[in-house]
């Protein structure tokens, strides 16, 4: 049986360059860049090498990239300190509803802390309504944060004019970039972001390793306290390792960027095509077009998520879904809401996320298996009888 | 739900279910659960006049641990008199799938709620009563 991994989006393999980058750093050149010695050469110019590997991928400069130890920690410290240090300026704070829950439950965190926190909705394609965000800014907003593309549904957030919106109004503009950087260009000078997250194990890198963008000039105060590292500001023995293996990642995610994407959006495209056309009552969730090359996320009337995710890895194909079942909780993903779909329909719902080095074959295996999964769970569906019955009397 | 959090039965009674379908002029049919929530289960019974379960069917819409519940629950009361099926537990047929992860614990509680609604429409069509079994709670159109 194949194995076909299409949960690229919760995590990638590491790209060999990356890992064999690492390597030395483990048991040959250990030692603690933030040592004076000697020995602490090495590892600190394989710092500061991976932060201009990054800055570039981002038309930024090194010295404002800050390393840390994922996503999470880069959306904490944007949020939690970006919200401190204006909040003699205001207390208001705007998200969307399709944000990360690093972001989510940052921003509930924030209420406690007795911030205001407006939830800006997305249209039915998952796009933020920029009419609705410009309405829901106010003399005391201090931070703005919108993700650049959803993780679940795949769409690119129009980040450049909502960074135009709130250029000159001393607003804080923070952007979740975990799903998009390495994956789509980004240029931090045209997006307009005061702050922009990302994770290194997202785009061929090692788990456990971040950065957060920060402008320079942007006196971000820090998040983790203690030692001196990172200028001051993020504390915490570098991960040297880490760090050198996302930086090569970042550096290979970013060539011929436009090329590999010509080729995701074709196999991309494939699998929509197969799925729309040959599964009846099925819907793509999220924009057509403006969407990660390698997102597709589907819904399926009459069934549920998890059942259909557990099908499909008895045929080895691996994907992820937004039914309530998969996790425990209640509700289905807060995104597929989000967007409009009712719950029914978002318990139904099966994310596939594609990684660079996947196949056109594999994709026709994935659809092929998606359609039988499809069939087979109708024919255990009493919604789906019930429907039947209703077509036949009308 | 994360793979291997299930037991070897219950990855077999959601690969291979038994008694799916429904049956004709049933004796009994019973639905509970809801979409919204992800789960909806449709027990069938064909019951002869001495009150032993000849057969039983369900269809149902919902994750893998739903569909081993019914799928163990219609085994469970196949052949058995209708106060015994009524005696069937959320708690026996979770023994009898070797266990369910503890945020799976409501799909059995589920299975045994479908078999007493089913039950249930049995002693309205036949006017007799079933000791212990009361009106289900649980319907379809509760959204």
């Amino acid at each position: 049986m194949p194995q076909i991994y299409l949960d690229n989006a919760a995590t990638s393999r590491m790209k060999e360059e990356a890992l064999d980058a690492m390597m030395p750093y483990f048991i040959e050149e250990y030692a603690n860049p933030s040592s004076i010695h000697a020995m602490s050469r090495s590892p600190r110019a394989a710092v500061k090498k991976a932060r201009a590997q990054i800055a570039e991928c981002l038309n930024a400069e090194p010295s404002e990239i800050f390393f840390t130890s994922g996503g999470t920690e880069s959306d904490n410290w944007a949020l939690v300190s970006g919200a401190e240090m204006s909040e003699k300026r205001g207390k208001h704070i705007i998200i969307t509803t399709i944000e990360h829950h690093a972001i989510l439950e940052t921003a509930k965190y924030l209420e406690k802390r007795g911030f205001e926190v407006t939830r800006v909705n997305v249209d039915s394609e998952g796009i933020v309504k920029l009419d609705e965000l410009e309405k829901a800014i106010r003399p005391d907003t201090v931070l703005v944060s919108v993700m650049t593309a959803n993780n679940e549904i795949g769409s690119i957030q129009p980040i450049a004019e909502i960074g135009r919106m709130l250029k000159g109004r001393g607003i804080l503009f923070h952007t979740d970039a975990v799903q998009a950087f390495g994956h789509i260009p980004l240029d931090v000078k045209e997006l307009g972001v005061d702050m922009l997250s990302a994770s290194g194990h997202k785009f061929g890198g090692p788990k456990g390793v971040g950065f957060l963008y920060v402008r320079k000039g942007l006196r971000l105060p820090p998040f983790m306290h203690g030692g001196e590292q990172e200028e001051g500001r993020r504390a915490g023995t570098t991960n040297v390792p880490g760090i050198v293996g996302m930086g090569v990642a970042a550096e290979i995610s970013c060539e011929d960027m436009e090329a590999k994407n010509d080729r995701m959006v074709k196999l991309r495209d494939h699998l929509i095509e197969r799925v729309l056309g040959e599964i009846p009552y099925s819907r793509l969730n999220g924009h057509r077009t403006r969407r990660l090359p390698s997102n597709a996320d589907f819904s399926f009337q009459f069934i549920e998520g998890e059942s259909m995710l557990m099908s499909l890895g008895m045929k080895g194909v691996y994907v992820s879904t937004g039914s309530a079942c998969a996790s425990g909780s209640l509700d289905p993903s807060h995104v597929l809401l989000g967007i409009g779909l009712p719950h029914e329909i978002a318990h139904g719902s099966i994310r596939v996320s594609i990684p660079e080095d996947a196949t056109m074959e594999q994709m026709d295996y994935a659809a092929d298996a998606l359609k039988t999964t499809v069939e087979t769970m109708r024919s255990l569906s009493p919604l789906y009888d019930d429907f039947v019955k209703k077509q036949k009397v009308m | 739900m994360y793979d291997g959090e299930y037991s070897d039965k219950v990855i077999d009674h959601f690969t291979n279910p038994r008694n799916v379908g429904e049956i004709e002029n049933p004796s009994g049919v019973g639905t509970v659960g809801n979409a919204k929530c992800g789960d909806i289960m449709r027990i069938f019974l064909d019951i002869d006049e001495n009150g032993i379960i000849r057969d039983c069917k369900f269809k149902t819409f919902g994750c893998g641990a739903a569909v081993a519940s019914s799928s163990m629950a219609t085994e469970m009361v196949k052949g058995k008199s209708v106060q015994e099926a009524m005696e069937i537990t959320n708690k026996a047929v979770m023994e009898a799938l070797d266990g369910l992860p503890v945020v799976k614990i409501h799909c059995s509680l589920l299975a045994e709620e479908a078999i007493h609604a089913a039950l249930w429409d049995y002693c309205q069509k036949t006017g007799t009563a079933i000791e212990g079994l009361k009106a289900p709670k649980a319907d379809i159109n509760d959204e």
